[in-house]
């Protein structure tokens, strides 16, 4: 069957058997393999994505299922070379280890923040409460989406200058692939940063 | 990357001004991981890459009858099925284990263990590969289970491996280590002796990531290039090389990021060798990856230790001895992974952190109808059970002397005058300060009131529980005369090259999953030699990039191949040291090192940097007699002993007098592993730890019904904590180095998952003093916690 629907604001329309999840259509399709798979039973949470700004499990939603809405994914959490607040907050609070579990992580923080720009750590606690991590012990996590409530100035998606399509191409030679590998000049924002003892 | 100066949490590093080495800095490694650009195994794709899939046996023990592939080999995607029998062929049917037995890859005879591998589809998709394996008729014999470790010697229990010539019944090992006649007659003469089956059930490390390989067979030059979720590389390739006949030089292992290892990706898998079964048999690239369930129900188990305590003691409660029999649960092929000569691991450190008068521990392996393993999951070789077993002990004793648990463990500590301390078991702790990270502990967590606290709810009825432990690790294996894993030395090896411009490459045989190497090993470089860690590359994980070493488990990287990297550093600095003299015009003994510069003694200003004497090095300055070119060196480094960090922990518990459901409210964990690299890595670690030991103390066990079916098979039964199971970690740290270390650090990885469940149990326990209750076995589930209050608690298995 043909679905369309719109990944990392680009628009994708691919042929592909209606029993494929969404998450192989994003890894195996389309090539954006940050999103991870790391159960079978929907626990885990290392597939989550946004669709129209909800966080899903994209383990559990058909690619079909998908057709039609918009679809957000870690590579387009960066806008134009600029990390999103989430991300910068997860380096600058260890807040990922193995790094399987941070895509995933970062997108409900991402959708968190946009519901509640100033959650509480219980209300970060339970946001996240259906992704396992496996290395952090969740206290830097929380920590990590407190950084980026504080930081809210790093620029949002709103506000984002216009998509860098150099990194990847997708079906159709549609560019994907939003991110930008340039290690950003998080030094400035370091040398604020009040040092946890 | 910007050195963030942090002398509070890095009172060992020295210098008032350190603006590169050791500290806090971000990870080199995330930039890529936050925008989805790490590479794991999964998001590998070579042209014309096949997907395989794996039949596995419904049932726990059987008579493989038949096999048909027909219907299988006839859909229009499968390329081939790969049989027990085929494998025969090929002499791979069977595989060598890291305990020196063997594991069958493909059923050939019988089924052993529920979840084992029966056949191998290779197709087209990953959905074709899976539908093909609904096509395969397979008839079994169904055979009666052996589940119980405590009946596999009895004589009517059916024989697992009957396959072994004159084999007639399940008994692995018997193993022994301390004075028994000395243990016994100090235990004949003890005012108090105290007796307890302490059991450490079956759990899983069960990695975000799964196991899986990407073969790729280049059969024109004879290469075998295979992506593999492996954690020892260099193990993985000498052993390929013995189990499939290629050359070692024809076979190169990469492991790409890993999401996490924590034991499980050690040993070989039928998995990856089934995957380059099917690249030679295809002639194209192999991937297979497994899913969760297969990874919890085939892929290395963790513990499952039945351990019977005693421990002895004066009234006044000073600690005499301890002794134990352990009946240890090996599943269907013994392939623990350890040092060859230590079959039950390093359990006897079950001594912990106490001066005893004697020891005496023996363990006896048994085989069962279950999936293999044992070593796994941050236990540095079986040091969890043993901790598990000596902090649970101590508590029971000081029960029985109505003593307080902190007291009575300051009373017995191994004083830090006494190190090196030899204990009765034949190991030597390198150094210790014991008393005073009880201490810091017990103040961080107001310990004289939390007990006041307790005793206010208790009058009330409330269920409040604080559970202290204070744990001895070892790790760092080790010396090559006493380690070996399958006859490989436990040394690691280190490279080192400063490019002409003064930027550095160092190459180490360890292979980071998720534990920050990338970012600490240059650290320790930048330390050494003054070039920034951004400056630095650390290469890891490609075999034919890195020298030969045994890979990241048992916490072993910081102690020794954290060793290597500061020595191929100093071997550089004083190869730097001949050439400067020569730019300099002088003898290098007349030059002085301060942090990236050989400069002439009493004339700072004449000097050399480091760059400059590598671009002399790669340029035209005449070197001295016998310097060769170039700014580099290696080393193997073989470490003197092991390294033995510690740890004071603290646990508060609330627990639900309706449910049983256990809260923890409070941890407090004190850490001290000597020099501390990156203070911010290593608190993540120990988060990362103590919450594996939130999983195991309350949630966590792979359990077996009657008929051998695992009942842990998913996350929908394996429970792993999520953000909401655990507290925020409060942690300490005092500072105790290494003497023989060259930077004087210690391992840390596995200290919290070692050292907290002892503590969480103990506060459950102690929480449930109203009740009588002096132990009880993990998890303390809330309807296991409910049982042990009306009086019926039970091991777990």
């Amino acid at each position: 069957m043909q679905i369309s629907m719109t990944v990392n604001g680009t628009d994708v329309t691919s042929e592909i058997e209606p029993r494929v999840l969404l998450v192989h259509y994003i890894r195996e399709v389309l090539g954006l393999t940050g999103t991870h798979w790391g159960c079978d039973t929907s626990n885990c949470g290392t597939c989550v994505v946004l669709m129209d700004g909800q966080p899903v499990k994209s383990c559990t939603v058909l690619a079909a299922m998908a057709a039609g809405h918009d679809i957000r994914t870690v590579e387009g959490l960066a806008t134009g070379g600029t990390l999103d607040p989430v991300q910068q907050g997860f380096m600058e609070e260890h807040g990922l280890q193995c790094g399987f579990c941070t895509p995933g992580m970062m997108l409900t923080a991402r959708a968190l923040l946009d519901k509640n720009p100033h959650p509480d750590d219980a209300e970060v606690r339970q946001a996240i409460s259906g992704q396992i991590c496996r290395c952090t012990g969740y206290a830097t996590i929380v920590r990590s989406v407190q950084w980026a409530a504080a930081h809210p100035a790093a620029p949002g998606l709103d506000d984002a200058p216009a998509t860098d399509h150099s990194a990847g191409t997708g079906l159709d030679g549609t560019d994907l692939d939003g991110t930008d590998t340039a290690v950003p000049d998080v030094a400035a924002e370091i040398e604020d940063t009040e040092v946890k003892a | 990357m910007t050195v963030i100066h942090d002398r509070q949490s890095n009172p060992a590093a020295g210098d008032e001004d350190r603006p590169i080495g050791y500290g806090r800095i971000q990870r080199k490694e995330d930039p890529r991981f936050v925008r989805g650009k790490g590479h794991y195994l999964d998001d590998i794709v070579l042209p014309g890459m096949l997907h395989g899939a794996i039949l596995r046996a419904p049932v726990a023990h059987a008579k493989l009858v038949s096999i048909d592939t027909t219907n299988a080999l006839a859909h229009p995607k499968v390329v081939a099925v790969i049989t027990g029998k085929d494998l025969l062929g090929l002499k791979l049917a069977w595989a060598p284990t890291l305990s020196a037995d063997v594991q069958a890859v493909l059923v050939t005879d019988k089924v052993r263990f529920q979840g084992q591998e029966v056949a191998f589809v290779v197709a087209e998709d990953r959905y074709a590969a899976r539908d093909a394996l609904e096509l395969i008729d397979v008839e079994y014999d169904v055979l009666p289970p052996l589940v119980d470790a405590r009946k596999a010697l009895d004589a009517d229990a059916p024989v697992i491996r009957d396959e072994i010539e004159g084999r007639t019944d399940n008994r692995i090992f018997d193993w022994e280590m301390g004075d028994k006649a000395e243990t016994d007659a100090v235990f004949a003469s003890a005012d108090v002796v105290v007796s307890q089956e302490v059991v450490y059930p079956r759990v899983h490390p069960a990695p975000m990531e799964t196991c899986g390989a990407v073969a790729d067979f280049d059969a024109v030059n004879g290469k075998l290039t295979l992506y593999e979720t492996t954690q020892a590389p260099h193990a993985h390739r000498t052993l390929f090389a013995i189990v499939a006949g290629i050359p070692e030089h024809k076979i190169r292992i990469v492991s790409p990021d890993i999401g996490g290892g924590f034991g499980n990706k050690v040993g070989i898998y039928p998995g990856y060798i089934l995957a380059v079964v099917g690249s030679i048999v295809s002639g194209r690239p192999v991937k297979w990856v497994e899913d969760r369930s297969e990874n919890l129900m085939s892929t290395s188990f963790a513990r499952d230790y039945i351990m019977q305590g005693e421990i002895a003691a004066t009234k006044d409660g000073k600690i005499l001895a301890l002794r134990t029999h352990v009946l240890a649960d090996h599943g269907a092929f013994n392939a623990t992974a350890q040092p060859t000569k230590n079959p039950a691991g390093f359990f006897s450190i079950f001594t912990g952190s106490y001066d005893l008068l004697a020891a005496h521990c023996s363990v006896t392996g048994v085989y069962t109808n279950k999936a293999p393993g044992g070593v796994a999951y941050a236990c540095s070789f079986r040091v969890t059970e043993a901790v598990y077993l000596v902090e649970r002990m101590v508590d029971i004793l000081a029960r029985k002397l109505e003593m307080d648990p902190a007291e009575l463990r300051l009373k017995n500590f191994i004083k830090p005058e006494q190190f090196p301390y030899a204990n009765k078991t034949g190991w030597v702790y390198d150094s210790g300060n014991y008393e005073a990270a009880m201490r810091l502990s017990m103040q961080l967590a107001g310990y004289e009131d939390l007990r006041r606290e307790q005793a206010e709810k208790r009058a009330r009825g409330e269920l409040m529980g604080i559970g202290v432990s204070f744990f001895t690790e070892v790790v760092g294996a080790g010396p090559r005369k006493h380690f070996d894993i399958v006859g490989l030395g436990m040394a690691d090896g280190a490279e080192l090259r400063v490019h002409p411009t003064g930027k550095a490459v160092v190459r180490i045989s360890v292979q980071s999953q998720g534990q920050g190497h990338e970012t600490t090993f240059a650290q320790i470089v930048a330390e050494e030699l003054g070039i920034p860690p951004e400056d630095i590359e650390v290469v890891h994980g490609d075999t034919d990039q890195t020298p030969f070493g045994l890979g990241t488990y048992g916490s072993r990287s910081t102690p020794v191949s954290g060793g290597a990297v500061a020595l191929v550093a100093r071997k550089v600095r004083e190869k730097a040291k001949l050439i400067a003299g020569a730019m300099l015009e002088t003898r290098p003994e007349d030059l002085e090192w301060e942090k990236g510069r050989w400069f002439v003694k009493g004339d700072p200003s004449a000097g050399k940097t480091i760059a400059e004497i590598a671009m002399g090095a790669h340029g035209t300055v005449a070197l001295p007699e016998g310097v060769d070119g170039n700014l580099d060196a290696e080393v193997t480094y073989d470490p003197p002993n092991l390294t033995f960090p510690f740890g004071a922990y603290i646990c508060v518990v609330d627990i639900d007098p309706g449910t049983g459901q256990v809260k923890v409210r409070r941890f407090i964990a004190v850490d001290d592993c000597g020099t501390r690299i990156n203070p911010m890595i290593i608190e993540g670690q120990v988060h990362g730890g103590l919450t594996d030991g939130v999983g195991m103390a309350l949630m966590e066990i792979i359990e077996f019904d009657a008929d051998g079916n695992c009942l842990g098979g998913s996350f929908m039964d394996y429970l792993i904590p999520t953000a909401m199971e655990v507290p925020d970690w409060e942690t300490g740290f005092t500072v105790t180095p290494s003497p023989h270390h060259p930077i004087g650090a210690k391992g840390i990885g596995e200290s919290a998952t070692v050292g907290s469940p002892p503590a969480i149990v103990n506060a459950v326990v102690d929480a449930l003093a109203p009740f009588g209750v002096t132990h009880m076995d993990m998890p303390c589930t809330p309807a296991r916690v409910w049982a042990a209050m009306q009086g019926r608690a039970r091991p777990p298995i």
